[in-house]
């Protein structure tokens, strides 16, 4: 709901001009972020992609930093430096978004090997597109990770598409079958189903904290275009990933009513969530304008830095 | 005082480096159970074993990539990328991830990281293991780039590169890596950043760095047979660059030569001669000559390729030309 609102919010902003850059939207996918990240603690790491605002907010970000930064402002979590493509807060083990396709996979191979050396529980997850898939970093991933014993969870959302063009057209293997061919386990679960997602991940997590890697993909949906502004004109209405029984939201909302999580609960924390949004847009709104001289001091770090 | 070879000095320094600091971590092609396709880390991973020393597949990017995220948490990562010419696998992880991960994430944390490559021909490797690129690298903000001549210089380097909280491209010289040097019981030490002046002199300053030092100081005592007196300043890091020894010398001598092995067009000797004619145009006597490789691939045969890196000929040619 939080991610959901949060993206709305930023479309609406970007729309009228408020919002400045490239904003790519996960809406349609919030239960791939809420389900694997509900699976992750603390000390687990992630790293993200040019479509990371979900996976950012799930983590725990705070959404006061996160709209700053997206806004461009000092008190974003970059202080403006980065940008929607490049969020990251390392306190919550958020390795950062990355506007490069497959980029936080390797990175994560990293993350996995420092858990390992220091002999931590903890696991890295990569959180890719099915785009992904056709870069060779990714292959060159599954088989180092296989080779280090890594504690890495690859995760790969498949919303069907590939920036203009349908998954179908660009890869021509299934994800499944390469996990195999690098003696991966692997697990495929509903995308859509926040539930689904977090009961597939927490048993695959477990996997990866015994030390080894594996592969979660997940099948879910892109509901708005490659990037805000994107006309689309590729994709026809009938496939636009807004379906009500293929909403995320609705679908979630509709099992905890069976729950027995009663109406009034669910309006309680649209409630809440609309007042954090507003409250966020204000923050980033007011927060001052960046200057060069400073982002010129922040090349290098000194001698003695984090 | 141990007289030791130049890729023993590497050596040294990551054992050095290892002890000192548990941090440290080796990553490479063939570095652990072979030793390194040069020899370079022979006998590391016996002695600090396979969670200190990694041997990686032939996956620059993945290796790369994966000392980012290492770096991340405050290893310090040592990759060795075979040849330079490799470095073009790993170009996402050291230009759109190392060099931007501390600045684009508003200083969250520092990434100390060192890529160790050797670059340069003189060894009929041919086109793609012989190349100089260190002007790529100097380019992108982020980086520091540094290119030692000798053993004192690149085992007091690596340390300081290694210590730095910065992604560092160490570039070594491969057709030097048998070449014998000293290397002082008390230890060298380096600051990234800072030229050493090898060889005083009132008439020229020729500005080099890595095997191009050898032979600039060659053309020097064949200047000095003419009764020319030649600065010979070895750069040792080039991002960043000693501006001000470069500058002092200028100002004494009001002549300047730079030299590299890379390819002369758009180099480190162009970004030096523009720099120098910006700020110090009334010290010159004379235009800032540049020597460098033509413009073209570093060619196999050896009939070729002894004539393609400056020699001492050209580079003494060059230092005449500045004194008409």
């Amino acid at each position: 709901m939080r991610i959901r609102r949060s993206e709305e919010t930023l479309s609406a902003l970007f729309a009228n001009g408020e919002v400045p850059g490239f904003l790519h939207l996960s809406l349609g996918q919030e239960a791939v972020a809420a389900g694997v990240m509900s699976a992750l603690s603390e000390t687990d790491t992630i790293a993200s992609n040019h479509r990371g605002h979900g996976h950012s907010l799930a983590k725990g970000m705070s959404i006061d930093a996160f709209f700053a930064e997206i806004f461009g402002r000092e008190d974003g979590l970059c202080k403006g430096r980065g940008g929607s493509m490049h969020v990251a807060d390392m306190s919550l083990g958020m390795l950062g978004a990355n506007g490069i396709v497959a980029a936080g996979v390797p990175i994560c191979l990293g993350s996995a090997l420092a858990h390992r050396i220091r002999r931590n529980s903890a696991i890295s997850a990569a959180m890719f597109g099915d785009g992904a898939m056709a870069e060779g970093v990714v292959h060159e991933s599954f088989n180092l990770a296989r080779l280090w014993e890594l504690p890495v969870l690859f995760v790969c959302e498949n919303n069907g598409w590939a920036e203009f063009r349908p998954t179908s057209k660009q890869i021509a293997f299934r994800l499944e079958d390469l996990a195999a061919t690098f003696g991966l386990p692997y697990r495929c679960v509903d995308g859509n189903d926040v539930f689904a997602v977090a009961e597939a991940s927490a048993a695959i997590v477990e996997t990866c904290r015994a030390g080894q890697p594996a592969v979660l993909e997940c099948m879910t949906t892109r509901v708005r275009g490659h990037y805000e502004g994107d006309s689309q004109r590729y994709r026809d209405g009938a496939d636009d990933g807004a379906a009500d029984d293929r909403d995320p939201l609705a679908i979630a909302e509709r099992a905890l009513r069976e729950l027995g999580v009663e109406d009034a609960v669910l309006a309680g924390v649209r409630a809440e969530v609309d007042r954090e949004v507003a409250a966020a847009t204000d923050f980033a709104r007011n927060s001052a304008h960046p200057s060069i001289a400073d982002a010129l001091s922040g090349v290098y770090a000194s001698a003695g830095a984090a | 005082m141990a007289m030791l070879s130049y890729s023993r000095a590497i050596g040294q320094a990551l054992g050095d480096a290892m002890d000192a600091d548990p941090d440290v971590i080796l990553i490479g092609e063939d570095i652990g159970e072979a030793g390194g396709p040069f020899g370079v880390t022979r006998g590391l991973r016996d002695k600090f074993g396979e969670m200190r020393v990694f041997d990686a597949p032939i996956s620059e990017a993945a290796m790369v990539g994966a000392a980012v995220g290492a770096a991340m948490h405050g290893l310090k990562p040592v990759v060795e990328i075979m040849f330079m010419d490799f470095a073009t696998l790993a170009m996402d992880a050291i230009v759109n991830q190392a060099a931007k991960a501390h600045f684009m994430f508003g200083g969250q944390r520092s990434l100390p990281m060192v890529i160790r490559m050797p670059h340069g021909g003189g060894i009929g490797a041919g086109p793609q293991h012989s190349q100089c690129l260190e002007a790529w690298f100097a380019h992108v903000p982020g980086l520091k780039v540094v290119c030692p001549s000798d053993v004192a210089s690149v085992y007091a380097l690596l340390r300081a590169a290694i210590d730095d909280p910065n992604p560092v491209i160490f570039v070594e010289q491969k057709a030097r890596y048998a070449a014998k040097g000293e290397l002082p019981d008390e230890r060298p030490v380096a600051r990234i950043g800072e030229a050493r002046t090898l060889r005083g002199g009132r008439d020229a300053t020729v500005v080099t760095y890595g095997s191009t030092v050898e032979r600039a100081l060659a053309a020097a005592d064949a200047l000095s047979v003419d009764g020319i007196d030649v600065e010979v300043i070895d750069l040792q890091s080039i991002q960043p660059w000693d501006t001000r020894t470069v500058l002092d010398s200028v100002s004494r001598t009001h002549r300047l030569v730079v030299a590299h092995e890379a390819t002369q067009a758009f180099g480190v000797g162009a970004e030096i001669a523009a720099y120098v004619g910006e700020q110090a145009f009334d010290e010159l006597d004379a235009p800032v000559m540049r020597v460098g490789a033509p413009f073209m691939p570093v060619p196999f045969s050896k009939s070729m390729e002894q004539d393609f890196a400056p020699g001492q000929q050209r580079i003494a040619d060059a230092v005449r030309k500045v004194m008409e």
